[in-house]
Order: C-alpha cells, then sequence, then structure tokens
C-alpha cells in the first residue's frame, strides 16, 4: 500500500489531516477575499469640457439609477450637488461606491472604476454644484509635517472612532468606522474634508491643510512602523492581550504540567 | 567527597546555631501528590516572582512623577509632545534601554499569567472540593490575594500616564465620585484634589511596588506554609486514604519538578516578551482629559467590572438634593462585590448545610458534586457573560454584531445564561455518574464477542480493575444532618428548627444529590454519619428518587452479570 | 513544623509516640503496608521514626546503615537513563549557549530607534527563551527519566491537637491570664482600651490632607463669559464662518488652559454644526449661533470625553460603555447608562466674531455625584 495508507493510522495522522485542511481553507479563503483598492493615483488635471461629459456618461450608467439623473438624489441615495469632487473621488476611488448591497453602511472594496473615470465623473459632480476639489499632490505631500501635532489632533477627533492608531471601531446599528490601513494619503484628507456617511466633516477652516497633512503624516507613518515588541495582536488593545494570555500562556502552561507529572511507562488504561 | 564534607560543614554550622536537622528532615521527606491541576497555583508562584524581578529593574528606570516635559528622545513620532516624566521615562525604557522593552512586556505579560493562573487555580479548588476543612483559611487567603492581584494590576498598568489607562483612572475616579455621600471626597483624597492632579501616579507607585507587594508576599507565604503544614490534597485513587498522602518526595523529585515548572514560566514568558507587543504605550500616547480611543479596554482582569458598567441600565435617584447614581455604584461593587463575598462564604455554607465537620483530604471529582460543580459553572457564566460585555464593542466590531444588541444581550443573558448553565451542568455531572455507576455494575467492554448456544451474540466484559475502581467509588463523604432526638424523634436538633432548619434540610438533599453508587458490596461507605432519611442507599443521604441502577434494563448479554454480582437488596448504611 | 517535638513538655506525648503506634498496629517499623509488584514502582510508607532511629544530615556512611533504603539509588532501566542522560546534558549545553547568546546579544544590538529595537528585543527574548526552556524541559527530562520513579506515602495526623495538650494549653492561658491581672482589674482594663482607641484612629486621622475638600469644585468649570473657544492642538480660535459646514464636529477647550489638564478634564467642549431646523427642543436655541452647538465633552455616566459624533444620527457616543445621546435634542440620553444630558454650554459671539462662551456651564459637567441636584 501506497506511504500515505500505511500511517492512516499514525497517532500524528488525525493532527496532519485537520493542519492540512486548516491550511487549504486558508488558501482557497485568502485567494477569493478582495484585497485593498486601487489609490486614486496622480492628481486630476482641470476638468475640461471632454472630462465632464464622459463623466456624466459614467454617471448616467453607474449612479444615476440611486443619485437620480439630474444628481438630484431619490428615496435611495443623497443629493450630490454641491457635495464636490472630493467627495466623489473618496467613494468612488475606495470602492464603496457605486454600492454593491445596501447594509449599515458601504463597504470598502475594489473601485469599479479606474482613476480616469473616476475623476471624470468627479468633474462632472463637480460641475453640478461646486464644493470641495480633489486636494492637489502639494496638498497631501507630508514631508515635512509636525507628526506630534498630528498625534495630539487625531488622538483627540479621530481616535474615538477609528482608534489611537486607525485600527478601526464599532458605532451604533452596524456602522463603523474602518481601520485606516488601506487609505491613500488623498483618500484620508478627502475623508476629513467631506466627513463621508456618519463621519463628521472637518472643513479646511477648522483643521487647516497644515493640520491635515500632520494627521495623514501621523497616520501613515504608525500604520507601517515596525512593532518592537513582536507580533502586533490588532492593535487593539488589551482584548487580544487577554486572549493570548489565556489561549497562549496559560494553556501552555496546562501543557507542561500534564508533561511534568505524566507516569511514564504507563500503557493505556483499561 | 569533598562535597559532601563541605556540606557536612555547613550543615553542622547551621544546625549548631539553628537546630534544623530533624525539621529540614521533614520538610526534604514530605510528600507531594502528583496531578497536573496542582501545578496551577504554581504558575501564579512563579509568575509573581517573575513580576519581583523584572519589576524591580523596572524600577531602576521609571519616574513616578506627573511633571511636564516635552519629548525629545528615541521615539520620533512623538517628538515636541509634552507628557508626563512617567510617560517619558516609559518610553525611555522602552526605546533606550536594552532589554527594557523586553522587561517591560515580560512584566506585564507576567501580571496577566498571574491573573489568569490565579482563577484557574481557584476554579480548580472549587470543584474538586479543596477548599473545605482545614483549608477554609487558605481559600480566604486565596480571595484576598486574588483582590490584591487584581489592584496591583491596575495600579501598575496605570503607572506609564498613557491615554488608555489615563481612561481607565478616569472611570475610576467617576465610580468613586458616585459613591453616596462620601464619594466626592475619596475622590478627591485619592487623587489630591480634581481629575487628574499630579498626585496619583506617585501615589500609585508606592501602593504598587511596596505596599502590596508586600502584603501579596506576606500572604503567600502563608498560603504555601499552611499548604505544606496541612500537605496537600489529593485525588481519588487506588491506595488513597483521607489519613495518608501518596506520591513522591520532595527531595529530590518534587524539588527538581517544581524548579523545572519555573524555568518553564520564565521561558514562555520571555518568549512572549519577544514575539507579543504588549501595552505598546508609544501607540496610545501621552494621557490627555480631552482625548479616547475607540475599543478601550482595561487588562482582561477588570473585564467584569467594565461589562457590568457597560450593561447597567440609566438608573438613578435623586431626592431632596442629592443624587444616587445607582449607574454607577451598583455595578461597580454589587456583582464582583457579591462574588467575591460569596466565595468566601462558600465554605461554611456547605458546612452548614451538608452538617460536614470533617477533615477532607481527598479531592473530589467535580461530577461527584454535582450540584456544587453545577453552581460553579454558573457562577463562571455570570462571571463570563459580564467579561465579554466588557469587551462589546470590540466583539461587534470584529463580529459585525450590532452595538446596541450586546448590551441587550448581556442585559438578558447575565441571569438566564447561569440559570440554564446550573441546570445543563447539573444534568451533565448526573448522567457522568450514571455512566462511572454503569461501568462499576457491567465492566468495561473487551471488544470479544462470543456466540451463545441458542445463537445470540454478546460481548464480554471484564470488571474494571483496581484503580479505576478505586476512583470510580470515590464519593464525598457527608457526614449527615445532627438527628432529631426525642422518643419519637419529634424534637428537631438545635440547628435543624424552624424555618431555617426546614431550608437547611430541604438545601440538604439539593446539596447532596447523587446518583448512588451500586449496593453490591462494592460501595465506598464508611458508614459515618447518618443519613436524614434511612433509605438503605450509600451514606450520601440522596433524597432523590433515583431508580435503582440495577433496574436499568442492559443491553441482551448483560443481564447474566448483573443479576450475578447483586446480593439481595438490604438497608446498607 | 508539626513533627519536632524534642523538646517537648513533660506529660505531653512526643510526635514519635504517634508514630510508633501507627507504625506497630501496621506491622514492622519502615516496613511498607502494601508492595505492588510488577512494573510499578515500590511503594513504601514514610512516616517519622522514632528518635532512636532518627537518621542524621551528614554523610553516607555505609557500614552504619541501619534500616533499609527509602529510595532506590538508581532507574530501572539504565539503557534509557544513559540516553536521556545526553538529551539532557544536550538540552543544559543549549541553555547555556542561548544563555551566552543573551549576553553577546545585549551587546551587539542597539536601541535608539524602532527598528533597533525590535531586533534587539527578539534576540534579548528568543536567547533568554529558550535558555530557560532548555532548562526546564533537561531537569524534567531529568527527574521523569533518570531519577529511579517511586510512589511512597506518609500518613496524615489528625489537624486537631489532643485533648491534652488543648487541656494543657487553656489552663497555660489561663495561669497567665490570671498572673496579668487582666481579668481582675477592670479599672486598668477599661483605661488601656480607652488609652489605645485614639492611636488606632490617629493613622486614619493623618490621611485628612491627601486632598482638598470638593467643597463647590466639583459645580464649575473654568469657562467664563466672553472666554474664547479654540481648537484643542492648535489652539486657533474659531469665528461661526470657519466652523460652517453642517455636519462637522470639533474638540475645542477655553482659551488659555491647553496645558492644564485639570481644568481640560472638565471644559472639554465638543462644538457641533447643523443644519438650519436640525436643532431642536430642549436644546437651548439661545445659547447657540447659526446653528452651531456646544455640549460638554465630559461624559455624565463616568467622564471620559464622549466625542463620537455620527453626523447621519446626529447622535453622540460615548466609546467607552455606549452611552448615547442626541446632539439635536440637547443632549438628551438615548441609550446607554448615562443618566443625565451632556451639559450645553451657551454660546455667543464676540466683538471680533469669535465664538465665545456667554458663561459657564449652567449645571454641573462630568459624572454625578452624592452632592449634585
Amino acid at each position: 500500500m501506497s506511504w500515505i495508507t500505511a500511517r492512516r493510522r499514525h497517532p500524528a495522522a488525525g493532527y496532519a489531516i485537520l493542519l492540512l485542511g486548516l491550511l487549504l481553507v486558508g488558501a482557497v479563503y485568502a485567494s477569493v477575499v478582495g484585497g485593498g483598492s486601487a489609490a486614486s493615483a496622480a492628481p486630476p488635471a482641470p476638468a475640461n469640457q471632454a472630462q465632464i461629459t464622459a463623466g456624466r456618461t459614467i454617471f448616467l450608467q453607474d449612479c444615476a439609477t440611486c443619485h437620480g439623473f439630474a444628481a438630484q438624489g431619490t428615496n435611495a441615495a443623497p443629493s450630490l450637488i454641491g457635495v464636490g469632487s472630493a467627495a466623489v473621488d473618496f467613494q468612488v476611488s475606495t470602492g464603496r461606491m457605486p454600492l454593491k448591497e445596501s447594509d449599515a453602511e458601504a463597504a470598502r472594496k475594489p473601485p469599479q472604476l479606474n482613476p480616469a473615470q473616476t475623476h471624470a465623473v468627479a468633474a462632472y459632480i463637480a460641475s453640478l454644484g461646486g464644493g470641495p476639489a480633489i486636494p492637489s499632490g502639494a496638498e497631501v505631500n507630508t514631508s515635512g509635517a509636525n507628526v506630534g501635532l498630528g498625534q495630539k489632533l487625531f488622538v483627540t477627533n479621530c481616535a474615538q472612532c477609528h482608534n489611537f492608531v486607525g485600527a478601526g471601531g464599532a458605532l451604533t446599528y452596524g456602522k463603523y468606522a474602518p481601520p485606516l490601513t488601506k487609505s491613500t494619503p488623498t483618500q484620508i484628507y478627502e475623508a476629513m474634508l467631506t466627513g463621508p456617511e456618519a463621519m463628521p466633516v472637518f472643513n479646511n477652516t477648522t483643521i487647516t491643510p497644515d493640520q491635515k497633512r500632520a494627521i495623514i503624516a501621523y497616520v501613515t507613518k504608525t500604520r507601517v512602523q515596525a512593532n518592537p515588541g513582536g507580533f502586533s495582536l490588532g492593535r487593539i488593545g488589551p482584548a487580544t492581550e487577554g486572549l493570548v494570555a489565556f489561549l497562549g500562556l496559560l494553556l501552555f502552561m496546562v501543557l507542561v504540567a500534564l508533561w511534568i507529572t505524566a507516569k511514564h511507562g504507563k500503557t493505556s488504561h483499561e | 567527597m569533598s562535597t559532601n564534607r563541605a556540606l557536612e560543614g555547613v550543615g553542622t554550622f547551621l544546625d549548631d546555631r539553628l537546630h534544623g536537622a530533624r525539621g529540614i528532615r521533614v520538610f526534604l521527606r514530605k510528600v507531594f501528590p502528583d496531578h497536573w491541576t496542582f501545578l496551577l497555583g504554581e504558575i501564579a508562584l512563579y509568575s509573581f516572582i517573575i513580576l519581583l524581578l523584572t519589576g524591580t529593574f523596572l524600577t531602576l528606570f521609571f519616574q513616578p512623577s506627573m511633571s511636564t516635559v516635552v519629548y525629545h528622545g528615541s521615539y520620533t513620532n512623538l517628538d515636541g509632545v509634552s507628557m508626563s516624566r512617567a510617560y517619558d521615562s516609559t518610553l525611555n525604557i522602552s526605546f533606550d534601554v536594552r532589554g527594557g522593552l523586553l522587561m517591560r512586556q515580560i512584566h506585564h505579560w507576567a501580571a496577566d499569567l498571574f491573573m489568569a493562573a490565579i482563577m484557574a487555580h481557584m476554579i480548580r479548588i472549587f470543584f474538586t472540593g479543596a477548599y473545605r476543612k482545614p483549608r477554609e483559611v487558605n481559600w480566604l487567603i486565596g480571595i484576598i490575594l486574588f483582590t490584591l492581584g487584581l489592584l496591583e494590576g491596575l495600579f501598575g498598568y496605570s503607572l506609564p500616564d498613557d491615554l488608555l489607562s489615563g481612561a481607565g483612572l478616569r472611570i475610576l475616579e467617576g465610580v468613586l465620585q458616585s459613591i453616596p455621600i462620601v464619594g466626592t471626597y475619596l475622590a478627591y483624597f485619592l487623587f489630591g484634589g480634581p481629575f487628574p492632579g499630579t498626585d496619583i501616579v506617585p501615589r500609585m507607585y508606592m501602593l504598587h511596588v511596596l505596599l502590596i507587594p508586600g502584603l501579596i508576599l506576606a500572604l503567600v507565604t502563608a498560603h504555601l506554609f499552611i499548604m505544606v503544614f496541612q500537605k496537600h490534597t489529593q485525588m481519588p485513587g487506588k491506595g488513597r486514604t483521607n489519613t495518608n498522602v501518596v506520591g513522591q518526595p520532595m527531595y529530590p523529585y518534587f524539588m527538581a519538578k517544581t524548579g523545572a515548572f519555573f524555568f518553564f514560566t520564565f521561558g514562555i514568558l520571555a518568549l512572549a516578551g519577544a514575539f507579543a507587543q504588549i501595552n505598546p504605550i508609544w501607540l496610545y500616547g501621552p494621557y490627555n482629559a480631552v482625548a479616547m480611543s475607540a475599543g478601550s479596554q482595561p487588562d482582561f482582569y477588570m473585564g467584569m467590572l467594565e461589562g457590568a458598567l457597560r450593561v447597567f441600565p440609566a438608573w438613578q435617584w435623586v431626592v431632596f438634593g442629592h443624587t444616587f447614581a445607582f449607574n454607577v455604584f451598583i455595578p461597580a461593587l454589587l456583582p464582583l462585590g457579591a462574588l467575591f463575598t460569596g466565595a468566601a462564604f462558600w465554605p461554611f455554607i456547605e458546612q452548614w448545610v451538608t452538617g460536614d465537620k470533617l477533615e477532607h483530604h481527598i479531592n473530589d471529582r467535580p461530577r461527584n458534586a454535582p450540584t456544587r460543580t453545577a453552581i460553579g459553572i454558573a457562577v463562571i457564566t455570570f462571571y463570563g457573560v459580564l467579561w465579554a460585555e466588557g469587551a462589546n464593542d470590540i466583539l461587534a466590531n470584529h463580529f459585525d454584531i450590532s452595538l446596541y444588541l450586546t448590551t441587550e444581550i448581556a442585559r438578558i443573558a447575565w441571569i438566564v445564561g447561569p440559570i440554564f448553565a446550573y441546570i445543563i451542568t447539573k444534568r451533565i455531572c448526573l448522567g457522568l455518574q450514571r455512566k462511572d455507576v454503569h461501568l462499576l455494575e457491567h465492566g468495561v467492554e473487551t471488544g470479544i464477542i462470543r456466540q451463545l448456544p441458542n445463537g445470540e451474540f454478546i460481548e464480554e466484559t471484564r470488571p474494571v480493575d483496581e484503580e479505576a475502581r478505586a476512583i470510580l467509588e470515590s464519593r464525598p463523604h457527608y457526614q449527615g444532618l445532627p438527628e432529631a432526638t426525642g422518643s419519637d424523634e419529634e424534637v428537631p436538633a438545635p440547628g435543624m428548627r424552624g424555618a431555617i432548619g426546614k431550608a437547611r434540610e430541604r438545601l440538604y438533599h439539593v446539596i447532596t444529590e447523587s446518583v448512588p453508587l451500586p449496593t453490591n458490596g462494592h460501595a465506598d461507605g464508611h458508614g459515618n454519619g447518618h443519613a436524614i432519611e434511612g433509605n438503605g442507599h450509600s451514606v450520601e443521604g440522596n433524597g432523590h428518587a433515583e431508580p435503582a441502577p440495577a433496574a436499568v434494563p442492559s443491553g441482551p448479554g448483560q443481564s447474566g452479570n448483573a443479576s450475578d454480582d447483586e446480593p439481595p437488596a438490604s438497608d446498607q448504611l | 513544623m508539626s513533627d519536632t517535638n524534642a523538646h517537648g513538655q513533660p506529660g505531653e506525648p512526643a510526635r514519635g509516640d504517634d508514630l510508633m503506634a501507627d507504625l506497630a498496629a501496621a506491622g514492622e517499623p519502615g516496613a511498607g503496608t502494601g508492595r505492588a509488584e510488577g512494573p510499578h514502582a515500590p511503594h513504601r510508607v514514610i512516616g517519622t521514626p522514632a528518635p532512636a532511629e532518627a537518621r542524621t544530615m551528614l554523610a553516607d556512611e555505609p557500614e552504619g546503615r541501619a534500616a533499609p533504603r527509602e529510595l532506590p539509588a538508581d532507574p530501572e532501566d539504565p539503557v534509557r537513563a544513559k540516553r536521556a542522560e545526553r538529551v539532557v546534558a544536550a538540552l543544559f549545553v543549549l541553555a547555556m549557549l542561548a544563555g551566552l547568546g543573551f549576553i553577546a546579544a545585549y551587546v551587539i544590538f542597539q536601541v535608539h530607534t524602532v527598528n533597533n529595537t525590535l531586533h534587539s528585543n527578539l534576540a534579548l527574548g528568543i536567547t533568554m527563551g529558550i535558555a530557560f526552556l532548555a532548562l526546564g524541559a533537561g531537569a524534567t527530562i531529568w527527574v521523569r527519566h533518570l531519577m529511579p520513579q517511586i510512589e511512597v506515602s506518609e500518613e496524615r495526623h489528625p489537624l486537631a491537637s489532643t485533648p491534652e495538650a488543648r487541656a494543657a494549653f487553656a489552663e497555660t492561658f489561663e495561669e497567665g491570664a490570671e498572673a496579668s491581672q487582666f481579668v481582675k482589674r477592670p479599672l486598668i482594663r477599661r483605661t488601656l482600651i480607652a488609652a489605645t482607641v485614639p492611636v488606632v484612629v490617629a493613622p486614619i486621622v493623618l490621611l485628612r490632607d491627601l486632598g482638598p475638600l470638593p467643597e463647590k469644585s466639583l459645580d464649575h468649570t473654568v469657562w467664563k463669559k466672553g472666554t474664547r473657544l479654540v481648537v484643542y492642538g492648535t489652539n486657533r480660535p474659531l469665528t461661526p464662518a470657519d466652523f460652517n459646514t453642517p455636519g462637522s464636529s470639533l474638540s475645542v477647550i477655553p482659551e488659555g488652559y491647553a496645558e492644564n489638564d485639570d481644568a481640560l478634564a472638565k471644559a472639554a467642549t465638543t462644538l457641533i454644526k447643523f443644519r438650519p431646523g436640525q436643532l431642536q427642543a430642549p436644546t437651548v436655541m439661545n445659547w447657540t449661533v447659526n446653528d452651531i452647538v456646544a455640549y460638554s465633552k465630559i461624559c455624565t455616566h463616568l467622564g471620559c470625553p464622549a466625542a463620537l459624533y455620527e453626523q447621519t444620527t446626529h447622535h453622540i457616543l460615548c466609546p467607552c460603555h455606549q452611552s448615547t445621546f442626541d446632539a439635536a435634542r440637547g443632549a438628551t440620553v438615548l441609550f446607554g447608562p448615562a443618566t443625565r444630558p451632556l451639559p450645553q454650554l451657551p454660546l455667543t459671539t464676540n466683538a471680533q466674531g469669535f465664538l465665545v462662551a456667554q458663561s459657564d456651564y449652567r449645571e454641573p459637567v462630568g459624572p454625578s455625584f452624592w452632592e449634585r441636584s
């Protein structure tokens, strides 16, 4: 019989099968779960009529069913007049819009429109009623930003929803403040500026662009920072630490205690 | 040989002055029984020692001061940020002292392990009945140690004055403030004025490095001394009686094992310090009174208190210009207070209900004390519901449950859960007891199939072996309640009079409810004490009309075995 | 320890005598009760032998050995033991190398940056962990495979003292009590108690200066008429025009108190901008400016900064215990353990057009307390 069949009754056979099964499931799951979104890369060129027309076409195709043919809003979705290109760029580049399923909150997913299309739609919406514009590259450039100030502002205005490093948190009725691990500097800027869904608005006269850059610097620097203590355990605080204490440390010590006190030489009982 | 001479020299020197030969020899030959559950307390003990060692290192570098400094150290993300000296020195330990972060992490993991081990140890003691006479004092010491550990941990993780622990201190201040009459004074005295003040960190420091460790050390010493003096309990088994201890001697066996266990504890904590980041205060940032993080939690051992605060509805009573803030001081004081008080009184309640005044040195198997085990599981469920509610926002976020729903579930589960847990656990215990009785009566299946002359197939069984029999037959000995006196037994005994006496009798039956052992002469009864009703069963005085196990119809081939072993039923005490 | 009784009182039975009785009942002194045969370890009874047979701590003198060994000298299977010995030795060598590695890691790996700290922590922690775990594993294998497996039993003695001992104790105690005159002279007894009571109470009195009395300080914050609202972190004052986007929310503090945590722990305030018509009773409209409303950020449950503002539902959620307040309706409590709405700060604008407070909060902020009506 084959090598594997000969060992089917080995004491470790059960564990090996379990491990193989877990690895297989994990691999399949990881391959089907979506990855991050493509960032809106370069800032858009100033809108021209061609872009606005192209944007209108896309809008009528993908957005008008919910937002209305003149973006005036319907029962299903709010009006987009006056929201500005920043809001559109945020929602579309994070994949939240076009909305796939109606949930407590639109979730980040792989974007459906590419950056050029996104900017076109944004230009079209901006042409309807103005509103905050997509920030330029210079506006989201965090070099020289005061990270300490960013920490202070973040922890005072953002952490109560997004957690102290931006790992996300629960809101009411199924809503949540998403983790900021995948957000590009532009998206963070736009979110602060436009206040998507439940998030409040932080306009440029309240938190100035400089201060926004400080906040972005803090978020982007911290999320890529190494964890000097080892695995981060999610950066959500003591909840996961307690889990590790019981399921890791205490369990290990119990296994050691079982080993130390085992009677060796004893074969199986009755 | 020269080592022997040297040892002889030292021994003689000490003995000449301290008279130790006989006493220390007794100690060296002391027998320690072997069961893995007996090592849970050691996890706590060794974690505590590691806390002392790593803590001493940390005190060399930590500055317990709340005066403000502007940070210009190695962690550049916080450069230019103003913070307390306490936080600054913690950053210094983490990033500018070699081994500092490792010591901080080992210290904090050891604290978590200390509390987890205390919980596991306490649960083991409860479920095996090891708190019974003569060990009630040790049980009480243990509860005090648990409380001290809670406080020690709370003060310890609040020392760095970071955002997360500072929020915890704010909650502590709010709880103190809510206490009627004296609350505001307590809060102002603890914090030296309004929150946060500048006194709390130095005061917690004194409590954390001097007072509470001193108390814990003294109590742990007493705890161990009493345990060694009374000798450890043992699990039931062959050759083990209530008047002996079976195991291995301290020297060299137990010494080596416990030493190995210490190394394992230290080793796994060192690996945890290397691989699992804990309390990353640089990510939390320094405490500031205007900021708050989502998902803020205390360390797990405070989780039950946090959950109680979250679950409680908004009840208050404002009368004559004063506020009774029920919504705060009830959840803060009642659940944990009731738990610890109940635990402290439990050995004495059990003694009163069962009339038990004997010494107990053999542990119970949890299944053989079904009511006690069920009560224990119910209490753990109660604790667990509140503990889970303490992390409800984390659970809501990660498992996509609506936030308010978690609280609403907890508001029901805190009472429904324990009730179900009690019922289910009791049934499971009784079922396991039936399984044991079945084994005793019908033996173990051998896997040998035999065909009878009439064509029927039966499986042969053999009786359980001696060792297993000893374990299966071990049962708690209940002395029984005091008997009534008088010619027709119409005068109840002093402790049995009135409504309380009746309640005591009823509780006796509930607490001692058990599936009786088979009455075929193999029951492990010493016939000590009298059951309330002489119902002819074994000494547990089981008042429930459990059908006699022998009457349970068994498989086709078993009837022969049952009738062979059964003597005629008789009144047996 | 209970067993040492070499200097017992006359008339008090020495510990050894109890044991002698026990052992005599069991058979010859030092004999085992029920030796098991076969592969299981030999079973012996350990009791404290009579003083005459007490052995010393001195080195063994083979010719002087009178009683049989209590512990076997060697394990049963020498081959297996030899193998185990090699494993244990290897583990101890590993532990030594890891320990040396720890010292080397300390010298080699520097800290002062996050990445360096990571490497140093890993190196130190791994070497330390291996060293201890190897020591532990080696010691365990040593006990389990190198030491001969035995099972011994020791007799327990009733913990209660004998009635004679108790009686003697009672006698001694009573005699001493009589001699001390404590019972016979109530005057000194009572005056002694009276003398010690203040001594016991005094340490508690000494704690009085731990802190000031709260008096009325919980009723007020540092907000006053004309105090400007500034953005926390930047200290910029605000005009209503600055804060004009509906759905905005911001943490503000009274000007001049940015470094004063004691003041901020009560004075922190949340500023929210609504659309026209959204604000309703019981929000006090006179205290708002251009649909900008200010509520205390200090949660009335336990004092956490409660500033999780959901623009769509206009709920303020405190992340600590999920108390929820309706910002459009005077911050009334909607859910959770908080019992009081967040106090509203009366706002107005000053001559330069900046947002300022009209006065302090009109009720105490933060958690409830006994004196709060």
